[in-house]
């Protein structure tokens, strides 16, 4: 974030490290919180960020020509990002209590099915196809792990191959524009290509040890487009070069284990959903994110969780990692 | 219970499962991340590395400074000067409404000028520079610098212009430049390598031919931009080399009275080295100040200058297709002498008029000049006895003869675009060009230079001084430094087949300068230091009718259009010659009266800067 204002505190990286403290604190506070407590209130958070949603799309603010955020005065709140964990302790709630042959009934699916396509409609109509794929990502995760049958899934993937020249076509043309984009983005350098163009010397001029702290010239000279949010980890990679993207890799890594791990030894079957599935959900926004600046995954809104400049982001994840502390702290807790 | 449990723990092994599969995907898309990132940052750095350095580094060019041309002597005759600009970069002014008519007082804009400045300023980046002026007075630039404190963002900046400060002297020779065209970029490669945003290049004359060696190289400044291609900060400055100065074989001195006698008349007037082929002076009149170009000339003065009547956009001395008059006789008699048709003691018996193949052809003098020798007849110019001659000799071993002087054929090869080849007619020519058979009258005009036969000055002045060096082809040139490189081989060949018969022709020419009688011999002079031996000519512009012929009008009765032109070639001094030239004043009525007066002051200051032009020459010359 520092990089980002030009050596210089400035607005983002101030008011970054403002929410990171103040988010962290709140995440100690939640891991305080007895699991028990997060269990109950699950169902309720769901439908507070679905009425958020609708706020959302009733009286938003629009900004880019999406209209994603309310206002709540001393924050500008994106509900869509809080959806991604609020889905997770949802569905985990709902299957918690699930007998396993009960998981694949129809009612179970369809039930299931109703709470992630809620929430993704809501987000799609704003637009923002990509934090509502993110929000589809983490339900389906716990629903992988809460045992659906395999072949559901498999279905579900080919149902997808066979109907996506259909989707494609029922894409906005701007949408079209960056899947074609992706599958040759020297066809307009300057136009549609251009950020993953621009990103990808970014990235590649760093070579192995970087252009070293606040050396970015990609980003400097504002070459690269949204350095601040999406495109953080073009500028990380930049500066800090292959052996700095390493070790960010490794943390992430490192984090996501532990919540694994986290999970693993928790007592709790709901809280051995929510770690598995917010880890495999926090993976995938990672995964999605750097994927998307070295070019080999389209150009989706996505933001690099904790990295990424955006508050609502940022308690999302703090929220998460709140949650899987506080199961931490609670591993011996049963939940009836 | 143990029903509850038993599914509890299908359920962790279900889940357990999962993780483990999850866990290996996870560790494949790592792995597919980690090798990306390899292959972006270290296999390909290279690559991108240099597409980031092309992203961010951005080259600025300058303008060259423009070679200079300097006379033998080494007078500055296109030199470059500093002009005073004003220039403004918007972004950097406060207030720029307040500054721009402030600026506009100053320097006493009109509404025209002003509104093209904002137009301007619209046009460009706010970054960019806007030049308001580009070149001011010294006192204008002065009163900018005394009210700068009041200026912001204003920079008086002094620049490089050309520079031309004998003005009209050499404007057909030099050409002038003038801000470079999408023409000019596309067909010179040194102007496309060069180019920036008002470059001025050589529009015509040497300014255009030289241009590759005159037009040096940028300053090439370095800077870091960002992605809107704002300067951030400056990394390398190169500078560039300056044009290369060229030193023509012209004398100013000469060149300056070239133009003075020509003022307010429509000529020219050329001056060779009759041994080296250098040009002492070249002169096209009428002629125009080549500085007015320099900055764009203004809609009036351009008018003016095409508008005039005496044309002085054209050269004259190169374009201009003129008939020879009586100035080809010398061409005629030496002919006829390498041929054969006659001897010095031929002589013909001039009435005045004479009657061939059922035409009456006129000699100028009415009353005719009796039994004249080919000493006399080219003495008094006799027309009749050059009909003759011609008529014996065919237009064909004419043509010949004017041919290997030099005449029908460009004197400076490809040097200038616009030279014109002129004409040597002859059978062939005629049957190719007209799809006629030549008629013998035609040969019969042709030996007095008129008729289809058409030269330029400098193809006249070329072939007087291979008169006068004795008969040996010599190659004009203008640039001291070029003729180093280019000696061609058939240099100082002899064009005759008996030098005798040279000696006759100038002996010819020098009675008709030097002795009574002489068309020109009233513009003699009797020092033999200045001496010089030459033809008038008086070249028909239009058929003269009988009615006329009758009237015998004095040139100033007859209309400005249809007066004849008037022609001199001459070389000097007659003993130990060295120059040769050519004048040629359109409608200037007779060539005795109008031209041969000119020539006599030309080599009283050719003559007498011999001496200085042969200290200059450090045994470049050979002497003879």
């Amino acid at each position: 974030m520092y990089s980002t204002d030009g050596g210089k505190i400035l607005f983002h990286t101030k008011s970054h490290f403002t929410k990171l403290a103040v988010f962290t604190i709140m995440m100690l506070i939640f891991s305080f919180i007895n699991i028990k407590y997060w269990f109950s209130i699950g169902y309720l958070g769901y439908v507070i960020v679905v009425g958020l949603l609708i706020w959302t799309y009733l009286f938003g603010i629009t900004s880019s020509g999406s209209q994603r955020w309310i206002n709540l005065y001393f924050i500008n709140l994106q509900p869509s990002e809080l959806m991604k964990i609020f889905i997770i302790i949802c569905l985990a709630k709902y299957f918690h209590r699930m007998k396993l042959e009960n998981v694949n009934s129809i009612y179970t699916i369809l039930t299931s099915l109703i709470i992630i396509l809620l929430p993704m409609g809501l987000v799609i109509v704003q637009p923002d196809l990509g934090t509502s794929l993110l929000i589809a990502i983490s339900g389906i995760a716990v629903l992988w792990f809460a045992g659906i049958n395999y072949k559901y899934f498999i279905y579900t993937m080919l149902g997808f191959v066979i109907s996506l020249p259909f989707v494609i076509a029922f894409l906005k043309p701007y949408q079209k524009l960056r899947v074609l984009t992706f599958l040759n983005p020297d066809k307009d350098p300057l136009g549609a290509g251009y950020q993953i163009i621009q990103s990808k010397i970014a990235v590649g001029s760093g070579g192995i040890f970087g252009k070293g702290f606040l050396k970015g010239t990609q980003s400097y000279l504002e070459f690269l487009p949204e350095k601040h949010t999406d495109f953080i980890f073009t500028l990380f990679s930049e500066e800090f070069g292959f052996v700095g993207s390493l070790i960010l890799l490794i943390i992430y890594s490192i984090i996501i284990f532990r919540i694994v791990a986290i999970g693993a030894s928790s007592r709790s079957y709901f809280a051995k959903i929510f770690c598995y599935s917010f880890g495999a959900a926090i993976f995938v926004f990672i995964t999605i994110n750097m994927s998307m600046v070295l070019g080999l995954l389209p150009i989706v809104g996505s933001p690099l969780p904790i990295m990424s400049y955006g508050g609502s982001s940022m308690l999302a994840t703090m929220t998460g990692f709140g949650i899987v502390m506080s199961a931490k702290v609670h591993s011996q807790q049963l939940i009836a | 219970m143990i029903n509850s449990s038993s599914d509890n723990v299908k359920k962790l092994n279900s889940i357990n499962r999962r993780m483990f599969i999850t866990g290996s995907l996870k560790f494949l898309i790592m792995i597919g991340i980690v090798t990306r990132l390899f292959s972006l940052q270290v296999r390909e750095n290279k690559k991108y590395l240099t597409l980031s350095d092309k992203n961010r580094i951005r080259e600025w060019k300058l303008a060259p400074v423009r070679g200079e041309f300097h006379d033998y002597f080494g007078n500055v005759i296109a030199g470059n000067f500093e002009s005073y600009q004003l220039h403004i970069i918007p972004e950097q002014v406060e207030d720029f409404r307040y500054v721009i008519y402030r600026v506009k007082d100053l320097l006493e804009l009109s509404d025209k000028q002003f509104k093209k400045i904002l137009k301007k300023k619209n046009e460009i980046k706010p970054w960019e520079t806007l030049i308001v002026s580009d070149n001011l007075s010294w006192k204008k630039f002065s009163k900018i610098n005394n009210h700068l404190y009041d200026l912001n963002g204003v920079k008086p900046v002094i620049s490089i212009s050309r520079n031309y400060p004998y003005k009209e002297n050499f404007t057909h020779l030099i050409g002038y430049v003038s801000q470079a065209n999408q023409n000019d970029i596309e067909s010179t490669e040194a102007i496309k390598k060069n180019f920036v945003p008002g470059l001025k290049v050589g529009k015509v004359g040497l300014e255009k031919s030289f241009e590759e060696k005159l037009i040096g190289s940028n300053d090439i400044e370095r800077y870091e931009v960002n992605a809107f291609g704002r300067r951030i900060s400056q990394l390398e400055f190169q500078k560039g080399e300056k044009g290369k100065t060229l030193r023509l074989t012209i004398d100013t001195e000469v060149q300056k009275l070239a133009n003075e006698l020509l003022k307010d008349k429509a000529g020219s007037i050329c001056v060779m080295d009759i041994y080296t082929g250098a040009i002492i002076a070249m002169h096209s009149s009428p002629s125009f100040d080549p500085n007015l170009f320099v900055f764009g000339i203004s809609q009036d003065d351009w008018q003016l200058i095409r508008n005039d009547p005496m044309k002085p956009l054209v050269n004259k001395t190169l374009q201009g297709n003129y008939s020879p008059g009586s100035t080809i006789k010398p061409l005629v008699a030496l002919s006829a002498l390498e041929n054969g048709i006659m001897n010095t003691n031929f002589t013909v018996k001039c009435t005045g008029k004479t009657e061939m193949y059922g035409q009456t052809y006129h000699c100028w003098k009415k009353k005719g000049h009796g039994f004249v020798s080919l000493r006399n007849a080219m003495k008094q110019s006799c027309d009749t006895y050059f009909y003759e001659i011609a008529r014996r000799l065919g237009v064909d071993r004419l043509s010949q003869t004017a041919k290997k002087f030099g005449l029908g054929e460009k004197v400076f090869g490809n040097l200038f675009g616009i030279e014109k080849k002129g004409l040597v007619p002859n059978t062939q020519w005629k049957k190719n060009a007209l799809g006629q058979g030549w008629l013998l009258g035609e040969t019969i005009i042709t030996g007095i230079g008129q008729g289809y036969i058409q030269t330029t000055p400098i193809q006249l002045c070329l072939m007087t001084a291979q008169i006068g060096n004795g008969g040996y082809k010599i190659y004009p040139h203008i640039v001291t430094n070029e003729n180093d490189k280019i000696s061609p081989a058939d240099k100082f060949t002899p064009l005759f087949e008996n030098s005798k018969n040279i000696k006759i022709v100038q002996d010819a020419m020098f009675g008709s300068t030097n002795e009574v009688m002489g068309t020109s011999y009233r513009s003699r002079i009797d020092d033999p230091k200045y001496q010089f031996a030459g033809k008038t000519g008086t070249s028909q512009v239009k058929k003269i009718t009988e009615q006329e012929r009758e009237l015998d009008l004095k040139t100033f009765e007859i209309p400005y259009e249809q007066r004849d032109h008037a022609l001199y070639v001459a070389y000097g001094p007659y003993k130990n010659p060295r120059y040769a030239l050519s004048i040629i004043v359109e409608h200037g009525g007779n060539g005795s009266t109008t031209a041969a007066p000119m020539a006599k002051k030309l080599f009283k200051l050719i003559i007498d800067r011999d001496k200085l032009r042969k200290s200059m020459s450090n045994n470049r010359y050979l002497e003879v």
